[in-house]
């Protein structure tokens, strides 16, 4: 069984399930958009303190939908102001917490359908570099199953793997280690 | 005395193509701790039989001193601390060197003739009072360092009974201390103590994992120039160079067959990194991984029957080593530690060089594949990219150092570590080339 069909299945079982699950909530989105620019500053102190209930992919499509007529990309409130998703340590699993950034991309993509980019994927600085090189392709990768499962068009995306080559924080810590383990949705 | 008694010819020219923008480049090898040096060494200016400047006069003694107490086997005797300058056989006072505890001494001379430079250097066991060798070798005045790093080769295979590598080279990747945007990515060919450095590729992209072909005359490498993975193999010589893989996803981890005709890579273009063996000649290529975890890091084995390589297919990253045909399974190699990667076999075959993650920290290890036993060699938290020198004797690699990534040295024992200080900003990826030819 490929990776692909694996996340595929897990996808359709998240799906399954999303009856009975919490919807997204704009308190959770402001959460997110705090997380994120957070993250530019450097000053992201682990998503483990953030208590994003566990979201279901495809839910509140409607009311993201809603959300982005309204809103621009630049608006902060808006997920599609989130380009960047977190992974854990040798993870490429994308975590519950991300899963609505991917989703609002994803409808933008659906309903503008020459729109193209490119998903990045990076890891942090431990293990070895050609490791890394696959891992975060990997990360890249999961982020692209999703989107098209949720109807984005392969020819919209292009996944380029940097590894550990182009960290987005200094520092050999933890705190660094967790901002350069990402998926960057790069719009062109 | 004849029988070691030997005379060199060498025209020793540097190939003027590749060494025409050296820049002002440094690596400065610097002892650190843990060195057990076990013989003492003078090693006398040469006398120069021209009006060269002292500059020219002292270059050849002070490369044999630096290759020699470099390597960690020799403690080198101050010049202050000498009682005669001899330049000839006849001039030798043992007692002068015994009396400071000298084991050995070099002496030599420098005659220049036109272009060329006669250089004589003589050997003595200082403990046995006798000669024990003898070189004289002709170099142009530009073929100065190489001449010194031959001889400190010939006094070390003298001493110790095995190859030196001071007239090796390695290949290493180096970026700007600024870590965010604007970084400048360069491949740097140098010898092996840094001097006579060469950006062979600059890029504002990543430049990754350079391998040298088994004949010493090619580099293969990751780009990103084009702004996605891309391998390249680079001409030394010419620095004519030409893209070798650029599929669908990655492209990475070139290694070279040990006939030079094929390169085991990685790529991505079947839906996740699998190896693949890519055929230079007709740029075939023919699939040998098929699973769905990450498999890369390929490296032949010395007789390219087998290839070793990293995988997630169990828990982790772990060591796999499968025939290089593809007729067979793969079998995991390594068991111990969280995290077992890069892995490249000594000359013999015999060890695997890798690193290994435990606890957090990633160090450089080698393992005895017939006794399952590890060593390791480092004792850093970030310690990546090992690759062993043509005689097998020395390992270089990567480690961090003060916030800073910096080329380490340190003997298969573990015993003699050795950093290698530079003004190139992060140094990383370092590669010893096969020896000389």
């Amino acid at each position: 069984m490929t990776i692909k069909n694996k996340s595929l299945m897990a996808l359709i079982l998240i799906l399954a399930l999303s009856a009975c699950s919490d919807k997204v909530t704009k308190q959770n989105l402001s959460e997110q958009a705090a997380l994120n620019s957070g993250a530019e500053n450097n000053a992201y102190n682990g998503g483990d303190d953030l208590s994003v209930e566990t979201v279901a992919i495809g839910q509140g499509m409607d009311q993201l939908t809603e959300l982005m007529q309204s809103d621009t990309f630049s608006n902060p409130n808006s997920p599609l102001s989130k380009r960047i998703i977190y992974f854990e340590y040798d993870s490429s699993n994308v975590k519950a917490e991300f899963v609505p950034v991917v989703e609002a991309h994803a409808v933008y993509l659906v309903n503008n359908p020459n729109q193209t980019i490119a998903l990045e994927g990076h890891s942090d600085e431990r293990g070895t570099r050609e490791y890394n090189i696959a891992l975060a392709e990997q990360r890249a990768k999961s982020v692209f199953n999703m989107l098209q499962v949720l109807g984005v068009m392969s020819h919209q995306v292009d996944i380029v793997s940097y590894g550990e080559e182009k960290p987005d924080a200094i520092g050999f810590d933890e705190q660094a280690f967790q901002l350069n383990r990402r998926v960057e949705v790069v719009y062109k | 005395m004849n029988s070691f008694k030997q005379i060199v010819s060498l025209l020793l020219v540097l190939n003027s193509v590749l060494y025409a923008n050296t820049l002002r480049a440094e690596l400065i090898i610097d002892i650190t701790e843990g060195i057990q040096s076990t013989h003492k060494i003078a090693v006398v200016p040469f006398a120069m039989h021209t009006s060269a400047s002292d500059k020219e006069q002292e270059v050849i003694s002070q490369i044999i001193s630096s290759d020699l107490g470099g390597s960690g086997d020799f403690s080198i005797l101050a010049k202050e601390e000498m009682l005669s300058a001899p330049t000839q056989a006849g001039q030798v006072k043992y007692r002068h060197w015994a009396v400071t505890g000298q084991d050995y001494l070099v002496i030599g001379s420098i005659l220049k003739q036109d272009k060329l430079y006669k250089i004589k250097m003589s050997l003595f066991d200082v403990v046995k009072k006798q000669q024990i060798n003898d070189l004289l070798i002709n170099v142009e005045s530009r073929s100065l360092r190489k001449a010194g790093h031959y001889l400190s080769d010939a006094i070390y295979k003298t001493i110790m009974g095995i190859e030196g590598v001071f007239s090796s080279r390695i290949a290493y990747v180096t970026t700007s201390e600024s870590v965010k945007k604007k970084k400048q990515f360069s491949l740097f060919v140098s010898d092996y103590d840094g001097h006579n450095a060469v950006a062979i590729t600059k890029s504002n992209e990543p430049l990754m994992s350079p391998a040298w072909s088994p004949n010493g005359l090619h580099i293969a490498y990751v780009s990103f120039e084009n702004k996605v993975s891309e391998i390249f193999v680079q001409t030394l010589s010419t620095g004519a160079r030409r893209s070798v893989a650029k599929f669908k996803g990655v492209n990475g981890s070139p290694a070279w067959s040990p006939d030079g005709k094929k390169l085991a890579i990685t790529l991505s273009k079947s839906g996740n990194s699998d190896i693949f063996i890519l055929t230079l000649a007709n740029g075939s290529i023919k699939q040998l991984t098929r699973s769905w975890a990450i498999d890369t890091e390929a490296s032949w084995s010395p007789d390219g029957n087998s290839i070793l390589f990293t995988s997630n297919r169990g828990k982790g990253a772990q060591l796999y080593i499968m025939p290089s045909n593809g007729k067979g399974m793969a079998e995991r190699l390594t068991f111990e530690g969280d995290y077992n990667a890069r892995g490249s076999f000594s000359k013999d075959g015999k060890q695997v060089l890798m690193v290994q993650g435990k606890k957090g920290s990633y160090r450089i290890a080698v393992l005895d594949i017939e006794k399952q036993q590890t060593t390791i060699l480092s004792a850093g938290k970030a310690d990546e990219s090992p690759s062993f020198s043509s005689n097998g004797q020395v390992v270089i690699y990567a480690r961090r150092k003060a916030g800073k990534e910096i080329l380490s040295l340190v003997s298969v024992d573990g015993l003699k570590k050795q950093d290698i200080k530079s003004n190139l900003g992060f140094v990383r990826e370092p590669a010893w080339a096969p020896k000389a030819k």
